[in-house]
């Protein structure tokens, strides 16, 4: 919980990771690639005063995490993304084992999201089965663009693909997580593309897409889709950062999100440990769209509340105290 | 000026300033994107360098290979190279560039379709963000209201950057340049419908700010990669004998 100007806000890190990325887990080149360029991200966005060195960036391990999440990170409740790249990392990038281990230690605060590959097949469907009951999935994080064998990608409308959402929709796992953002080696298939959400978002009402990074670097693709579907919504993640490093530029797709999506669709999330939940946290409530861009309205706390937490919990079914509702839902729940 | 009354080095600048990022719609030498340029009696070599080792493998081959062949265009250059250094194909694309084998001859089996439809989606893009440019501008001068701007002519523009910028977008696609063509039309040349107009327009600032935005997210990655300042010049080098 986070309180400013006697103001409280419910907030849920919607996409955190704990990674090991040591050079011990490198399978190859791209490896250590994946993680320096995510370590430029880190230090082109970050307040200098939150720029980890690097040695602490590739491996911080669960304790650190939870400090830095939940201790100094005002989080109430946080979801592990799950990102695997098991072509990169011999025991993959994200640690499934750690993050299960906390979920279990600290029940209620945090959600695990585990991954899957279509192009694993019926295999890849029996072990879905068994990680759903093994980890309670409630959501999944799929990498469309990442390579696999001579694989370049694939798309959430192919055939296969199409299986695995009916079987997450018979398991009850009803949150896709789908990144649309900065690339993994696609090829000419374009990674970014996001015109197969569109159509798996049509047949698939009963399940939440989540698109990451709001689509970025296509961020009008992503909004011209997500205002014709009811079951998009847009993950801040990497958007965040922005509100330090370039404010005009994040004020302006908070701008546009608002417009084209509305305030309940909006999700916050850090991508700890590319950034801490902290000062992200921070400056959004403190934020407000320069008076210099007059074709976006002024955000308000409610908006707020809702992009760092609320949206969120309704998507999990996570509990919120009374006193951390907005007033109408307060009320509602008491009827 | 004549081409022969320039300096090499300049007219070897002024090829590569015509070599655009497809996706950021900039050249690549104000995205710093040019490392170095080595002139000798044998050729011209040019290294190129991206944001990360990660940039999508189909953006960098277009624009080596659009390098090389702007080079290609300037007269006695001798021997071209063009090699894009510290990205994860880097070899092939150099292998490939350097031996015309074309997009789908380097990469083979990974590459399914070559690239002109992405060139083309990304041209498309570029237009509909200089529209909304020159829109903007001209709601603002106040003569023009939302409800007249589907009668805008490219007459009716004034000159300068945000119009030339248009008009170079338009004759990449293939739109007519004629001053009496209309400013507010999609790719193809269809007009934005009257009642549509502040819609068409919103999506068309959603596309500039989206390109603007991932220009900012390159160039602050860039400089964060190779320690330099924004913007710095290349290394250049010309031991060239002749002139």
């Amino acid at each position: 919980m986070y309180e400013k100007d006697g103001e409280q806000y419910y907030v849920v890190d919607g996409h955190v990771h704990i990674w090991d990325a040591r050079e011990s887990n490198h399978r190859n080149v791209h490896g250590k690639q994946f993680i320096d360029c995510f370590y430029d991200y880190h230090r082109n966005l970050s307040p200098d005063e939150m720029i980890w060195d690097y040695d602490t960036y590739t491996y911080y391990g669960p304790e650190r995490f939870m400090k830095d999440v939940f201790g100094d990170g005002h989080v109430d409740h946080a979801i592990f993304q799950a990102t695997l790249l098991r072509d990169f990392y011999h025991r993959c990038f994200g640690q499934t084992g750690e993050c299960l281990d906390l979920v279990r230690q600290h029940p209620g605060k945090l959600t695990y999201n585990h991954a899957y590959d279509p192009r694993d097949r019926e295999e890849g469907l029996e072990q879905l089965r068994r990680d759903a009951e093994q980890m309670q999935l409630k959501g999944v994080k799929l990498y469309t663009a990442e390579w696999h064998g001579d694989s370049r990608g694939y798309r959430l409308d192919d055939p296969w693909s199409r299986r695995y959402l009916e079987a997450c929709l018979e398991l009850g796992i009803k949150n896709i997580h789908v990144h649309k953002g900065p690339t993994i080696r696609p090829l000419d298939r374009d990674a970014f593309d996001v015109a197969d959400i569109d159509h798996v978002a049509t047949d698939y009402l009963d399940l939440n897409f989540i698109v990451e990074h709001v689509g970025l670097p296509r961020l009008e693709d992503f909004c011209w889709i997500a205002t014709q579907e009811s079951n998009v919504y847009g993950g801040l993640a990497v958007v965040m950062p922005f509100i330090h490093a370039r404010p005009r530029y994040f004020a302006q797709i908070i701008g546009e999100l608002l417009y084209w999506l509305g305030e309940d669709k909006i999700l916050f999330g850090s991508d700890y440990a590319l950034w801490t939940p902290q000062w992200l946290v921070e400056r959004f409530v403190d934020f407000q769209i320069p008076a210099d861009l007059p074709e976006y309205p002024e955000i308000t706390v409610a908006q707020k509340k809702k992009i760092l937490g609320l949206n969120a919990a309704s998507l999990y079914d996570l509990e919120v105290p009374r006193a951390l509702q907005l007033p109408a839902e307060a009320d509602a729940g008491t009827r | 000026m004549t081409a022969a009354a320039l300096s090499l080095e300049a007219q070897v600048f002024s090829a590569l300033a015509t070599v655009f990022d497809p996706e950021l719609d900039q050249p690549v030498t104000e995205l710093g994107f040019v490392r170095s340029v080595t002139i000798d009696d044998e050729g011209v070599e040019v290294h190129l360098r991206l944001p990360t080792s990660f940039c999508a493998p189909n953006f960098a081959y277009l624009m080596v290979s659009d390098a090389y062949e702007a080079l290609a265009e300037l007269p006695d250059v001798g021997r071209i190279r063009v090699l894009l250094d510290d990205h994860h194909d880097s070899a092939k694309i150099n292998g490939g560039v350097a031996a015309g084998a074309g997009y789908l001859g380097t990469f083979g089996v990974e590459a399914e379709q070559n690239l002109d439809e992405l060139r083309r989606t990304f041209q498309r893009k570029a237009h509909l963000a200089a529209v909304e440019r020159c829109c903007r501008a001209v709601l603002a001068g106040g003569v023009w209201t939302l409800e007249e701007l589907p009668m805008l002519e490219l007459f009716d523009l004034a000159e300068g950057r945000l119009k030339s910028a248009l008009l170079r977008r338009r004759e990449a696609i293939g739109l007519p340049t004629g001053s009496h063509a209309r400013v507010l039309v999609d790719h193809i040349g269809r007009p934005a419908g009257t009642p549509d107009t502040a819609l068409w327009l919103r999506l068309a600032a959603a596309t500039r700010i989206s390109i603007e935005g991932n220009a900012h997210f390159c160039r602050g990655l860039l400089a964060t990669r190779y320690a330099d300042p924004v913007g710095a010049a290349p290394v250049v080098v010309n031991t060239r004998s002749r002139s």
